[in-house]
């Protein structure tokens, strides 16, 4: 991270990117585990690494919910450090003694971290060699996490990478859904695929981890998160097809990823329209009653879960938004090529970052608006400008239509907060 | 390696974050991955600081191993110094870049920058974050201090004629408890007796304020955990003497008081003069602790059960004030802080409980689930088994969450902060004359058994029975392993009883049976066993 030069690339769309390289302040992949281990309830997620790792994911998760959570760390001590091969015979140990203790599991991610990945601590071998020990009851399954590989919502993407060399092969065409979702966003689309007629429909995550999807030439691939590029590829590979599309946030964004999918599985137009076309009422109307809050306001975006680019596009042009920088830790053309089309021409796009250079734009701009991490936001706060903290965005539901009111609603509340408080 | 669900201490450069985010013109230039980052949460969300911690992360990638990850050190330090002007700077490394060695604490120190460099090491896979924080505390201290030293043997210069005693005030940092609030009741106290503050480190000290720490005539350790390392340096190497009570409850208010007046050479009678331990009444001392506690009122906590789990300091003082002082029973005592495990042994003894030293969370909870005690005084996660188990809770040390630091001034040292105990114990407990009010119509709808006080939310919670009966470990199994069962009368009239003692009704009945090999439980067994055991 020496004082790089801010290069400005350009590209086949002339967008200007603004390239930084310096100081984040985002999560790694590790926090991830927050989510996915919500969605997976047969799963348990432990993570090979240090102190720091079981705190990162202990301060995310916020609050503590459940007596045993189904992650936890090995976390490594000078011993382990000392020499490699009883690392290995402690982290099966740990293992037996974990799954011995929670029959409920089916599927164990061993997760590397920074300290795990340094000192070379091979997580694939050792996955392979527990199988031998635990299949079929329990699969062991690796990915990194770490900070030094992953940047925050990359750690699901590898998560769901690590599933699709377990997936059954299918000739069968069908649509297979990538990306965590809420389960009761999960149920909407699935309601909307049925009407449009569109099956089989899979999902990957499954809700169970053990329940997974099949792939091969017949699979049409719909990413509903703009980060599983890697899973995508790993998909691409088994011989699936991705359908690129914009995302479905906002009620544009949803009309569209949905009608994508309907296009290829050659639903005519018509039914389209008949299908789609109150929902999308429902979630326009959802979504009237913020416009006023944020037309015109201007919205400064940090970079963290890479959802940076569909929902400055949702905000942009659902809610009459001005975009003051659009920031993404990492930008993946092939996943958002159907999103940078959509964005208004001039917007400052940058990727990677130099904290404290980005906050000095943040406060030259003065944004009504400035979507960051938690770390910066009371900070800003304080300094005068208004924030709302990206994570809640990976927390909450806000897939789909009927999620839009909601969507808009995470970030007509900081501004709602401003304009009551007379203080 | 070492299985871990949840920490009670993050690792050591997180207690390193806590002094320089204590202190200012301090800078932390910190060798981690940009996942590290996280840590500036902890202080911008828990206790809503206004700025974010003075800390610059190297946030070096995998592409950057094998290249020059000591570049990257020097830059950032250079750009951290350039960009923050600090007068001290702090630089060490997180778990993974003490890994990869590029020793960034010598590197900086390379640098030859205008400003104190105060390289740490602190080794993130054997230490954790307190031990941080009295590490890097002592370091700074050292480093800073170094020049002033008196050689060995030199007498230490009496007071000037004149001058008003002087004291440090060591240990109070970010993130710690009740610290902002500990320090102003503590820096009153001694001015009533005429003593000084010379100097508070590290919360709100600068690199002057710690260059003037020998300028004082004692050091006051309010938290050992952080400044005990400091003080027994400043000790050694200055001679300066340092409070061993921590004026947490009544009695060791008075206790301290006494001290500090003997460090200090002064009168301690204006404090002193108006405490009349053994008396009733409001006049008994500058605290309402002591009267509060002798109403009548407060006959219904005398014997509760309480559990105890938090760092030393505050555990070992919260089971002094919970027993001399509310007349609780302590039924269990323990802490995560492994470097005082002796301390809290000792405090255990009195108590006729053994100490609980651990930091694996599953342990803690089903101690407390096999002590089911009636009230639980812990740290944040101790807040959490309690809700789980249904039984109240007041949160009493670190690690905290944001409703630990309330916005009004809530000290726990001190004559106030022995009211503050007071309250924030007895808050989450039912209300005395509530609970004979229970007992009475028990049998009326309104007291069902999810029924939780009037003056807490209306939530409903588990009862204590339920969670303890769905609790495996609390369940006695004696000889022969076949549990005895309860008749359908037995079962009923245990019903009958206020849910907030069935729980141990139910095990101590169960255990009387067990012990006799009673292979059923009738009503007259439940009463046989109440007999037995008392209450
Ligand atoms: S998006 Fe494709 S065509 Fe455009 S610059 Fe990148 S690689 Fe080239
Ligand atoms: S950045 Fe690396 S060391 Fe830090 S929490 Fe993430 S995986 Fe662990």
């Amino acid at each position: 991270m020496s004082a790089a030069p801010q290069a400005v690339l350009r590209d086949c769309r002339e967008t200007p990117v603004l390239r930084e390289r310096g100081q984040r302040e985002v999560f790694c992949g590790l926090t991830g585990i927050v989510w996915l281990h919500r969605k997976m309830q047969d799963a348990f997620f432990l993570v090979v690494g240090s102190r720091t790792c079981a705190h990162l994911i202990q301060s995310a998760a916020g609050v503590m919910i459940f007596a045993e959570p189904r992650f936890g760390t090995a976390i490594l001590t000078d011993r382990d450090l000392a020499g490699i091969a009883d690392a290995n015979d402690e982290l099966d140990r740990v293992c037996a003694t974990l799954l011995e203790r929670r029959p409920d599991i089916t599927t164990l991610f061993l997760v590397g971290s920074c300290p795990s990945e340094v000192i070379k601590l091979d997580l694939a071998k050792a996955a392979e060699r527990l199988n031998g020990r635990f299949l079929p009851r329990v699969r062991v399954l690796s990915y990194s996490g770490s900070g030094i590989e992953t940047t925050f919502t990359q750690g699901e993407d590898n998560a769901l990478r690590a599933l699709v060399p377990s997936l059954p092969r299918s000739e069968e065409r069908q649509l297979l859904v990538v990306g965590c979702l809420a389960d009761v966003v999960e149920d909407q689309f699935r309601r909307c695929f049925d009407a449009l007629g569109i099956g089989p429909v899979r999902f990957l995550p499954a809700r169970r981890a053990a329940d997974l999807p099949a792939v091969g030439p017949g699979t049409l691939l719909l990413a509903a998160q703009p980060f599983v590029g890697e899973t995508v590829r790993a998909l691409v590979a088994r011989g699936a097809r991705l359908l690129a599309s914009p995302y479905p946030f906002g009620a544009e964004g949803t009309t569209a990823w949905l009608t994508t999918a309907a296009q290829s599985f050659g639903v005519p137009a018509e039914r389209v329209r008949t299908v789609l076309a109150p929902l999308e009422e429902r979630a326009r109307a959802s979504l009237a009653r913020y416009r006023d809050v944020l037309a015109g306001r201007r919205l400064f975006l940090m970079p963290d879960s890479q959802l940076e680019l569909p929902l400055a596009r949702f905000l942009n042009r659902e809610m009459g938004m001005e975009l003051v920088e659009v920031g993404t830790p990492y930008l993946d053309r092939m996943m958002v090529g159907e999103e940078l089309p959509l964005l208004p021409a001039g917007v400052t796009l940058s990727e990677g970052q130099d904290v404290e250079r980005q906050l000095e734009r943040v406060r030259a701009a003065q944004p009504d608006i400035t979507v960051c991490g938690l770390g910066l936001a009371n900070p800003l706060e304080a300094e005068g400008l208004t924030t709302k903290w990206s994570i809640e965005l990976v927390f909450t539901p806000i897939h789909g239509y009927d999620q839009c009111g909601d969507l808009a609603e995470v970030f007509a509340r900081p501004l709602d907060r401003r304009r009551r408080l007379a203080l | 390696m070492q299985l871990t669900l949840w920490t009670y201490e993050g690792p050591p450069h997180v207690g390193a974050m806590r002094i320089a985010a204590s202190m200012e013109g301090v800078h932390y230039v910190l060798h981690a991955p940009q996942g590290d980052t996280y840590a500036d949460l902890l202080f911008t969300m828990i206790e809503r600081q206004d700025r974010r911690p003075p800390v610059s992360y190297t946030t070096f990638q995998a592409r950057d191993l094998g290249g020059d990850t000591a570049t990257l050190v020097k830059d950032a330090v250079a750009r951290a110094f350039e960009r923050f002007q600090p007068e001290v700077l702090l630089v060490g490394e997180s778990c993974t870049a003490e890994l990869i060695q590029d020793q960034a604490g010598a590197l900086a120190v390379s640098l030859a920058l205008p400003v104190p460099v105060v390289p740490l090491e602190l080794p993130a896979y054997s230490k954790k974050e307190n031990w941080g924080a009295a590490e890097t505390l002592y370091q700074l201290v050292r480093s800073l201090l170094k020049d002033r030293v008196p050689p060995p043997g030199a007498a230490r210069p009496s007071r000037p004629e004149g001058r008003p005693p002087r004291a440090n005030i060591l240990g109070p940092t970010r993130l710690g408890f009740r610290c902002r609030d500990d320090v102003a009741e503590i820096t009153a106290l001694l001015a009533q007796l005429g003593i000084e503050v010379n100097a508070v480190v590290p919360l709100g000290a600068t690199a002057g304020d710690i260059r003037r720490l020998p300028d004082a005539d004692f050091n006051v350790d309010l938290y050992p955990e952080v400044g005990r390392t400091t003080a027994a340096w400043l000790k050694r190497c200055f001679g300066m003497p340092c409070t061993q009570v921590v004026p947490m409850g009544v009695g060791a208010t008075r206790e301290f008081v006494a001290e500090v007046a003997r460090l200090a050479g002064v009168d301690p009678s204006p404090v002193l003069g108006l405490e009349h331990p053994g008396r009733a009444g409001l006049g008994a001392s500058a605290s309402r602790l002591p009267w509060y506690s002798r109403s009548v009122d407060s006959t219904y906590l005398t014997g509760k059960r309480v559990f105890i789990f938090a760092d030393a300091t505050h555990a070992i003082a919260a089971a002094r004030v919970a027993s001399e002082e509310m007349g609780l029973t302590v039924v269990g005592l323990g802490t995560y802080s492994r470097e005082f495990a002796r301390d809290v042994r000792e405090a255990a003894q009195r108590y006729g409980v053994e100490a609980l030293v651990t930091d694996d969370y599953l342990e803690v909870e089903s101690a407390i689930a096999a002590a089911s005690p009636e009230l639980v005084l812990g740290t944040q996660m101790e807040r959490h088994i309690a809700k789980r188990l249904g039984v109240a809770c007041a949160v009493i040390s670190a690690p905290i969450h944001v409703q630990d630091v309330p916005a009004r001034y809530s000290p726990v040292l001190g004559f106030e902060g022995a009211n503050v105990l007071f309250d924030s114990w007895v808050h989450p407990l039912m209300m005395g004359l509530e609970e004979h009010l229970l007992q009475m119509f028990r049998g009326d709808f309104e007291f069902h058994d999810g029924a939780s006080a009037s003056h807490l939310h209306a939530v409903a919670r588990p009862t204590p029975a339920a969670a303890f009966a769905a609790e495996p470990a609390a369940a006695p199994a004696v000889a022969g392993g076949s549990e005895p069962a309860w008749t359908r009368e037995g079962e009923e009239e245990l019903r009958k009883i206020p849910f907030f003692v069935r729980g141990k009704a139910r095990r101590n009945t169960e255990r009387f049976a067990a012990e006799r090999g009673m292979k059923v439980i009738t009503i007259e067994t439940l009463y046989e066993a109440k007999a037995h055991f008392g209450r």
